[in-house]
């Protein structure tokens, strides 16, 4: 990984140093070796700070809403599920693609520092991957720990390794194949009986303290105005006014993004409270490959979205019986 | 301040029976904003309208709830008293205490408390109701009729009389539709062809009329008075401009082993071929899946024996795009599939047809030249037996719960001109009901039985089998209370009409809705049968119901008068119900678009200030009033709520749910 990191940053300088672009996106060193936070570089010299290790897991995408719209061109670095993002966003207009250079790079899968001290292990001061198992330093010692035990659920149940946009790759190492096992909680749930599964949603739900980071961070999430944040929507005040307010933010949430959420699992990354809220939106995704084919927001930049274009394949409505077409 | 009337009607005794009317408007009067509140026996008579005009004057109201039938019948009633009053007409709302109240509910205490609720409902909303101004739009003076068989070619040649330019288009190779494959017609019988062949003529010789052959509707866009729509051409890999109809092709064209889809697959055609003779356009079309150049790459004899050089292999696809003011409907019928009717082994036995072959075997330019010989051997058959309403009336799921209409007569037909033709022919025919109310129906039923010794069996026949060579037909006699078996040569079966099934598609296209049996849905049953509840689409036809020629006829003139008094308008009124965008809100991000059925939204780049002498350009929805049909499909699709609908805000639909759960 370090091998990737040089090659990045020697990127990042020369095309902030020829000035080909004005702002490169990318990530800096935080206080500790495990936080690193996304931050735009303008100039050669703030790169001191540039960082890409196994804990880079944010999708920077949706910094690009305010930054391709500055003077200049905005160069940043996407893993293959960022990409997706990327697209949708392009296809939704929220970003000007002409403006933005994009650099993908490899992605090993990203790991979870709450599961690595669930692990035992606190105070990590570097990590170095090798295939399945990762070598774990810390202030008290070394560790060598099952990679796939560590991984961030996103990365554990990884959609695709293929980048769906780019303008540049780097990548250096064979990158592991997805294992197509996204949907298997979502079975889980279904599986469930309509009391069980209401029990799981409460249970989880009313963990939430509504500090609305599962919406700031989601690159679906790009209204000028959130509904919630708008109190001529009628739905802010309502909102708030039950016990049932966190369930009706998140089932409105993953409603708005419903066939726009490509899965990039950034929402239950950075859930304070560690819901699964990844799994709304893909019960969402399940559902919509189930009614009107499989669909993958975020392949391309173009094309219709089965939720809002019409084919006479559709289903009607009276064909889809407790919740499954017939 | 606003000051809301209310007025409460007792449609005599609709609403008054079930609900307290007085009551009602008693309690209004003290809901807040309300200053004026009456009831009243007819509000809809001129009466009751002179009641409403004159309190908006004396009392200076600013808005109305009038508690009545649904809007459906009497919302532009009460708009125009409004306005007549200077009230602006989208100030008024309709509470629907008749059929969503008093006709479906039996208790007085309860309806009444219901009705409370609907009128204080339409009273949260009329609070937020604003003036609205009707635009105009322009009326292309072009129709366009969906379906070539006699429905069309009436609705056509009448609005084309009419002075208007007509499209028919046909998926077919040539107009006619099925009543070209019919034999005789009752109650006269008279040549199908002799009376039909003259319009299909007519059509083609009209100035006004466009025939579009071998096409089929790809896609609707606009609304009433401004359609647009992608017709497909289909490559029949012969030049329309060039060919003649000399037929030369179809004597060397050396597939000749394609089945004859216009005898019913009674007899073979070859793979270039004109379905029949009196075929308008008289041109040639090719069966790519039987042409032996197409499949292979290898033959080219029609090519060259051609001598206009009409055929063209390479022919495609073409998408013609033409603005219409309004669409008639007449796709028609076909006969159920028989397969789920085992028990008639009519996929076992040769001899066992369908009323609709019998009338190619019985015409002159049939596969028999008229002759009726049975297809097994094309013998004479001895012993006809027919079976009605096979698939119709049928409540077992297997066919179709409705009646076909037509069988009665068409069989009654079919067992006179046999008996007729070959008196020494037995006709037996099991019947459920005969049902022949019209015109000398009933006359020539009965003349079938009478004069020409049809045998008719009340009762349902169980099976048809094969016993050495001869058909049993065994069934209940019903008069005589026993089972009978008949031993027969040939069996008719009346298959039921279903509508041809592309309709489905053109509904979906045209927004038109159609019912559980795919027939379309017209406006109003009775009041307006023509018309579909989509403004601006007619229906005519066998797709909208079951019917015979004559009716079929009627209908078609009566959807021709409606289009000629659309297309005479230059300009119709435009629905202010329109959907506008808070700009301040929209990102762009195009999902309303992408559902807008009318092609209403487009984005435009805007300049907004940011604040401290910053601005921002950022692409935002932009609606066009005249194309929005006010369907809120975008209000519902942008997840920010910006986009919203004139007269049925969020608000106040939000207003309205809040008057509803209030206790």
């Amino acid at each position: 990984m370090k091998d990737v990191e040089m090659k990045m940053l020697e990127r990042a300088k020369a095309l902030l140093g020829s000035g080909e672009v004005a702002r490169v996106i990318g990530w800096k060193k935080g206080e500790f070796y495990f936080d690193p936070v996304p931050a735009s570089f303008e100039s050669v010299e703030e790169l001191s700070d540039f960082v890409y290790n196994g804990f880079c897991g944010a999708n920077l995408s949706k910094y690009l809403i305010q930054m391709s719209k500055k003077e200049g061109k905005t160069a940043i670095f996407l893993k293959p599920c960022d990409s997706y993002s990327f697209n949708q966003l392009v296809k939704e207009h929220r970003i000007v693609r002409e403006n933005i250079h994009v650099i993908a790079i490899e992605c090993q899968g990203k790991l979870d520092i709450e599961k690595i001290k669930a692990q035992g292990v606190s105070a990590v001061t570097e990590v170095e991957e090798d295939g399945d198992t990762v070598k774990v330093s810390s202030l008290y010692g070394e560790t060598t720990l099952n990679k796939e035990d560590i991984l961030l659920v996103k990365c554990a149940t990884c959609k695709s390794k293929t980048h769906q946009a780019k303008d540049e790759e780097i990548v250096l190492h064979e990158m592991p194949e997805s294992k197509n096992n996204r949907f298997d909680e979502v079975e889980k749930l279904e599986a469930m009986t309509e009391t069980e599964r209401f029990a799981f949603w409460k249970l989880q739900l009313q963990k939430c303290i509504r500090c609305n980071a599962c919406r700031n961070v989601c690159p679906a999430c790009s209204c000028i105005k959130c509904v919630f944040d708008n109190p001529a929507s009628g739905i802010a005040a309502k909102a708030n006014d039950s016990e049932f307010e966190e369930k009706l933010f998140h089932i409105i949430r993953a409603f708005h993004v419903a066939g726009r959420c490509t899965d990039c699992g950034e929402c239950s990354r950075v859930c304070p409270q560690n819901i699964p809220l990844h799994l709304l939106n893909r019960k969402f995704i399940k559902d919509i490959d189930g009614l009107y084919g499989e669909y993958q927001a975020g392949e391309t930049a173009e094309g219709k979205t089965p939720l809002t274009s019409y084919t006479e394949g559709d289903k009607e409505p009276n064909d889809v019986v407790d919740g499954e077409a017939k | 301040m606003q000051r809301i009337g209310v007025f409460i009607c007792w449609c005599g005794s609709n609403i008054a029976a079930t609900v307290d009317v007085e009551r009602v408007a008693e309690i209004m009067k003290s809901e807040p904003g309300v200053v004026y509140s009456a009831n009243y026996q007819y509000m809809c008579s001129e009466n009751g309208q002179q009641l409403i005009k004159q309190a908006i004057k004396e009392h200076n109201l600013t808005g109305i709830v009038v508690g009545a039938c649904s809007p459906r019948m009497h919302e532009a009633t009460f708009r125009k008293a409004a306005e007549a009053a200077g009230l602006n007409p989208y100030m008024v709302e309709i509470a629907n205490i008749r059929e969503h109240c008093s006709w479906i509910h039996k208790d007085m205490e309860e309806a009444t408390e219901k009705a409370v609720v609907l009128v204080r409902t339409a009273i949260a909303k009329v609070k937020l109701n604003a003036p609205l101004t009707a635009g105009e739009s322009p009326v292309v003076k072009r129709a366009l009729v969906i379906g070539g068989g006699i429905a069309g070619i009436q609705a056509a040649l009448d609005i084309a009389d009419a002075g208007f330019e007509v499209d028919i288009v046909e998926k077919n190779a040539t107009i006619g539709g099925r009543m070209a494959q019919l034999d005789k017609t009752f109650p006269t019988l008279d040549c199908s062809a002799c009376i039909l062949t003259p319009k299909m003529v007519d059509c083609a010789q009209h100035e006004k009329i466009d025939i579009l052959s071998y096409s089929e509707i790809e896609d609707v866009k606009g609304f009433v008075g401004n359609f647009s729509v992608t017709i497909r051409k289909k490559a029949r890999y012969v030049d329309e401009t060039k060919c003649t109809g000399c037929k030369i092709c179809m004597e060397k064209c050396p597939s000749k082993k394609g089945l004859n889809t216009f005898n019913m697959g009674l007899n073979t055609r070859p793979a270039i071929h004109i379905p029949f003779a009196q075929a308008i356009p008289n041109v040639a079309v090719i069966d790519p899946e039987q042409c032996i150049k197409l499949k292979t790459g290898k033959c080219g004899i029609c090519q060259k024996f051609c001598g206009v050089g009409a055929i063209d292999y390479e022919q495609k696809d073409t998408f013609i795009e033409r603005q219409y003011g309004a669409i008639v409907v007449a796709t028609g019928f076909k006969p159920i599939s028989l397969e789920s009717f085992n028990e008639y082994g009519y996929d076992d036995n040769k001899d066992v047809i369908t009323s609709l072959e019998l009338e190619r075997l019985m015409n002159a330019a049939g596969p028999t030249n008229g002759v009726l010989l049975r297809p097994s051997d094309g013998e004479h058959p001895k012993v006809i037996t027919f079976i009605q309403c096979v698939g119709s009336r049928d409540t077992s799921g297997c066919g179709k719960p409705y009646c076909s209409k037509v069988c009665c007569m068409y069989t009654a037909k079919h067992a006179m001109l046999i008996r007729e033709k070959y008196p020494d022919t037995e006709v037996h025919v099991f019947y459920i009901d005969v049902r022949t109310p019209g015109k000398n129906y009933d006359e020539f039923f009965r003349r079938a039985v009478e004069q020409y010794g049809v045998d008719y069996i009340k009762g349902m026949v169980g099976k048809v089998y094969n016993e050495n060579g001869k058909l049993m037909v065994q069934g209940s006699n019903l008069i005589d209370n026993e089972q009978v078996t008949i031993e027969s040569d040939l069996v008719v079966l009346a298959a039921a009409i279903e509508p041809e099934p592309s309709v489905r598609k053109i509904a979906t296209l045209l927004t038109a809705s159609i019912d559980t049996n795919n027939f379309l849905t017209e406006s109003h049953a009775k009041l307006r049968p023509v018309e579909s509840p989509t403004a601006g689409v007619y229906l005519a036809g066998m797709c909208q119901g079951p019917k015979d020629i004559p009716e079929t006829v009627s209908q078609a003139s009566a959807c021709a008068a409606k289009v000629i008094g659309l297309l005479v308008k230059d300009k119709l009124k435009t629905n202010p119900c329109v959907a506008t965008p808070d700009e301040m809100m929209c990102n762009g991000c195009s999902q309303c678009a992408n559902v807008c059925a009318y092609g209403a939204i487009t984005y435009i780049d805007k300049e907004f200030r940011l604040g401290g002498g910053k601005t921002e350009v950022r692409r935002v929805a932009s609606v066009n009033p005249a194309v929005c049909q006010g369907c809120g499909a975008c209000t519902v699709t942008c997840p920010s709520g910006a986009m919203d609908l004139k007269g049925f805000s969020s608000k106040q639909i939000m207003s309205e749910v809040e008057a509803i759960c209030k206790k």
